[in-house]
């Protein structure tokens, strides 16, 4: 197994200050936004754009996590499962834009599982995805709205991001065959 | 060749005609019909169980006398003591009488019934001890339960005195230990179970040898199972009592433990559950020391089979009592191997022992000797190890906690009346 | 109040795994699998406190509550747990079921297996019933308690509780006063108090206490006293047990009167424990017998909030045997 850095510390900064701007600029504003990050990494990474968000816009961005271990579709087939963490939605997501925000998509499933977990917190007027890595090869109809790098990738390879707040640096790999992307 | 009631101890020949030992002797001339070939194997006065449970008549679910003689024969016992605590159970001269019946017609062992105390051992009126002593009890007994009237136990001890029968008692203080499953200790109050503690059989010896010595009756304590009590009856013999004991084979090999088990999670194991109940490690010591000493008079098995249903239930509602028969020549000699008992103290509390407990050798001479005229011999090769499989039992009871346990001695050939009635195949003929 | 999520969650750098069958006792947990619990437990909390406080994680999981003792919270507390997490539940107790026709505890078992269920959870009279039904099946046993053996669900709830208060364990004194002999609530505590490091001190008449559970390898700071005056002196939580009325006429207490002289927890008592100390109690309690009222309703008292917390906690104990079953 090969693990191949694709990008490092400076390109994810960029990056995500780039999905920021995107973020503001679709939503018109910062406005009845609210940043939903999947845990682990998703999480850091929502934080990371309400920093950046508040930063261009002046005004601070409600930050949200979502624990989605009780919405997987394969909790009973013997997935050792990460150690559930409480969920927290600091305000009321009803008529809200929602962001969820994850480091890399590559099913859908997390997605579909975030989708309803959230929905058990409110009616929020529209929700959008934003990703660090789209790898590809969707299982599910789910399509992301803001892209930090698109990663082709064979089905036997996988991406594994790594942030300071929970890996202690911040990099991008791909682990397994010899890496294909663009 | 082992007789402990001569001292005999030596490889010798043993010559069997006409139905009882013609010879004992070096290079005996053999002309016999049927030789068996004993080197290495200890030949022995057939082995005397004064504590057996037939179950028959009323529970032939759990055995029959003709299942649990087998199980005896399987297990070197040429005589068993049945105990009374059947439905109906032998309190009157004629439900005695329709016992020795089903006996002379079922078992393949000698058979001495023992008779109750109590009418229906329920405690309350005397049984008719006359005509039971008349019919060929060998002693009385309420087995399961104990006498708990002291008056009734003294006037029973007075009678028996006159007829010179012991009384098997099984040595309890229901009022200390009513509702206890297991022992009371570390074990019971890790368990959550209701303990028997030490001090309820502890009370009951001390009352009945206060009664036996003041009536002159010969009291037997059936199951001694704490050191205090085997204290008690140690004092009483130096004494001059007329008073014997008998420890068994569980409770000499095994202790509250066995219980819980051996894995990190309780076993509840009903297998162990037994009454008395399995006790500490201080008094299975104290049991060894007892044996060795000579003052356990017997090593009595205690075989209390048990249908698989009586077992496999919660703790608290299982029945208590190990079908012994099988095992019980395996795990003492386990515990002799280990150099906990010394094979002669041992063969003296399967043989000579019990026997004078219950002056067996006035009814049967030769009795529990290995001697010209006796008839009972059992032969077993100490150094066989053999796995615990409770399906392959003769018995109908399976119920034993040394499952899977790796034992010694197998029996190889026994002769009971004269005759040879078991031979394990691979037994030289 | 500390954040327990965090703690819990730094507690698990390598994150446990759920692999048993069965929740029997807390005797046999390792303390990597008691926080497994605890953060999970902290994430139900979470879920119970949202709009929608029902999630589908067990959508298809038939859980059993089968009661052979009577009890209203206990089996309430898991009924809810379960219907939280989307499983079907079905209760069943002694009465008005094959049991009371004599079917054998193995054969219930092996029945409710047959129809579905996927758990059992169960509670009986007799100590160690349900290793026994355990034994016989494959659904996973949850042990609702067992006469006066284990009630592990109970015990992990108070360690919840306790620990949310207190934040860790390590060293702190809690004292169990009451009729701790007969309760298997006591007994389950023990294994997870010690196991987090607490110092244990088991009080009440010298009938009614455990004597032999003290000064074992297996229970190493456990003391066992009849003093209950001298065993609150600085105590960071009283845990009082319910005195059974029919311990007077077994003898084992001469008179209500003395119990609640020697052994009620009262506020004269509370003060000579730390300040800020924690009351509980299982439930259901006599008050004005093992607590005074004004104890049991106090500032100190977290005796409701163990009642809320067993439904996050049995949530968290349902959805980690689920895991570890791979049912559908």
């Amino acid at each position: 197994m090969t693990a191949e850095l694709l990008f490092g510390p400076s390109e994810i900064g960029r990056t995500v200050r780039r999905l920021a701007h995107e973020i503001v600029e679709n939503n018109r504003g910062a406005g009845s936004l609210i940043l939903v990050g999947l845990l682990s990494r998703g999480y850091p990474l929502a934080r990371r754009l309400a920093a950046a968000i508040e930063e261009f816009e002046g005004a601070p961005v409600p930050v949200g996590r979502l624990d989605i271990g009780l919405y997987r579709d394969d909790v009973a087939r013997r997935a050792e499962p990460r150690p559930l963490r409480p969920s927290e939605i600091p305000v009321p997501v009803d008529g809200l834009t929602v962001v969820l925000v994850d480091d890399v998509l590559f099913t859908g499933r997390s997605i579909r599982a975030a989708l309803d977990a959230l929905l058990d917190f409110g009616r929020p007027a529209r929700v959008r995805l934003a990703v660090l890595v789209d790898r590809g090869h969707r299982d599910l109809p789910i399509r992301p709205d803001f892209v930090g790098k698109n990663i082709p990738t064979a089905l036997v390879q996988s991406v594994r991001v790594r942030l300071a707040e929970t890996d202690g640096e911040d990099g991008v790999f791909i682990l397994g065959a010899e890496a294909t992307h663009a | 060749m082992v007789d402990p009631a001569s001292g005999l101890d030596a490889a010798l020949d043993v010559l069997l005609r006409d139905g009882a030992i013609a010879a004992l002797g070096p290079d005996l001339p053999c002309d016999a019909a049927i030789v068996v070939e004993a080197r290495g194997c200890v030949v022995a006065p057939g082995f005397v169980d004064l504590h057996t449970h037939l179950r028959e008549p009323g529970f032939e679910q759990k055995g029959t006398i003709a299942t649990e003689t087998l199980a005896a024969l399987r297990g070197g016992f040429t005589t068993v003591c049945a105990m009374p605590n059947t439905e109906p159970p032998p309190d009157s001269g004629p439900v005695l009488s329709a016992l020795v019946e089903r006996i002379s017609r079922d078992a393949v062992v000698r058979v001495f019934p023992l008779g109750c105390v109590t009418r229906g051992r329920a405690g309350r009126e005397l049984a008719e001890i006359g005509e039971l002593a008349a019919g060929g009890c060998v002693a009385l007994s309420d087995d399961g339960s104990p006498v708990g009237d002291p008056g009734l136990m003294r006037n029973a001890l007075q009678l028996l005195a006159a007829l010179d029968l012991p009384l098997s008692e099984h040595a309890d203080d229901p009022a200390l230990s009513a509702g206890g499953v297991m022992n009371e200790g570390q074990v019971s109050e890790r368990l959550g179970l209701k303990g028997q503690p030490a001090a309820a059989e502890v009370a009951a010896i001390a009352r009945d040898l206060t009664l036996a010595e003041m009536t002159g009756a010969r009291l037997h304590v059936a199951h001694v199972s704490t050191a205090r009590g085997l204290e008690l009856i140690a004092e009483a013999k130096a004494r001059g009592l007329r008073v014997t004991c008998e420890v068994t084979p569980s409770h000499l090999f095994l202790t509250e433990d066995a219980v819980f088990g051996e894995g990190p999670q309780p076993a509840y194991d009903t297998n162990a559950k037994i009454n008395p109940p399995l006790r500490t490690e201080n008094d299975r010591r104290a049991l060894v020391a007892a044996v060795n000493a000579g003052l356990a008079d017997a090593i009595a098995t205690d075989h209390a089979p048990h249908a698989a249903e009586d077992k496999r239930c919660e703790f608290d509602a299982a029945a208590p009592g190990i079908s012994g028969l099988e095992t019980a020549l395996g795990t003492l000699l386990v515990q002799v191997d280990r150099g906990e008992l010394t094979l002669p103290a041992m063969l003296r509390a399967l043989t000579i022992g019990p026997v004078r407990a219950f002056a067996l050798d006035q009814r049967v001479p030769h009795l529990g000797r290995l001697e010209p005229g006796a008839t009972d011999v059992v032969v077993f090769d100490p150094a066989e190890r053999w796995r615990v499989e409770a399906r392959h039992f003769a018995s109908r009871g399976q119920n034993t906690p040394l499952e899977g346990q790796e034992i010694f001695g197998r029996v190889r050939a026994v002769v009971v009346g004269g005759r040879l009635a078991f031979q394990r195949e691979g037994t030289g003929v | 109040m500390l954040d327990v999520a965090e703690q819990t969650a730094s507690a698990l750098a390598e994150p446990a795994v759920w692999r048993h069958k069965d929740l029997l006792d807390t005797d046999t947990l390792t303390r990597a699998e008691i926080e497994l619990i605890l953060a999970t437990a902290e994430a139900m909390r979470e879920v119970r406190s949202r709009p929608v406080t029902k999630v589908a994680t067990l959508r298809g999981v038939t859980v059993v509550t089968l009661f052979y003792e009577q009890s209203t919270r206990t089996r309430a507390s898991f009924e809810v747990a379960a219907k939280a997490l989307g499983a079907d539940v079905v209760n069943l107790t002694a009465t008005g079921s094959s049991v009371e026709k004599g079917e054998s505890l193995i054969d219930t078992v092996r029945t409710l297996e047959a129809i579905g269920a996927d758990m059992v959870v169960m509670r009986h009279a007799a100590s160690g019933a349900p290793y026994l039904a355990a034994r016989h099946t494959g659904a996973s046993v949850v042990n609702g308690g067992d006469g006066r053996h284990a009630h592990p669900t109970q015990a992990l709830l108070d360690l919840f509780t306790l620990r949310r208060h207190l934040g860790s364990l390590e060293g702190r004194k809690i004292v169990i006063v009451g009729d701790v002999l007969h309760s298997r609530v006591a007994r389950s505590n023990l294994w997870t108090l010690l196991a987090m490091g607490a110092a244990v001190t088991l009080c009440g008449p010298a009938t009614l206490l455990p004597w032999t559970l003290a000064g074992r390898s297996e229970t190493g700071s456990c003391d066992v006293t009849s003093d209950f005056d001298s065993a609150i002196e600085g105590a960071d939580a009283v845990m009082a047990l319910r005195l059974q009325t029919e311990r007077q006429a077994g003898g084992l207490v001469p008179s209500l009167r003395e119990y609640v002289a020697g052994y009620q927890l009262n506020a004269q008592r509370l003060a000579r424990a730390r300040a800020g100390a924690l009351v509980l109690h299982p439930g259901p309690m006599n008050e004005g017998v093992e607590i005074a009222p004004a104890v049991a309703h106090g500032l100190a008292s977290v005796i409701e909030e163990q009642v809320a917390n067993g439904v996050a906690v049995r949530m968290a104990i349902l959805y980690l045997i689920a895991t570890a079953r791979g049912v559908r």
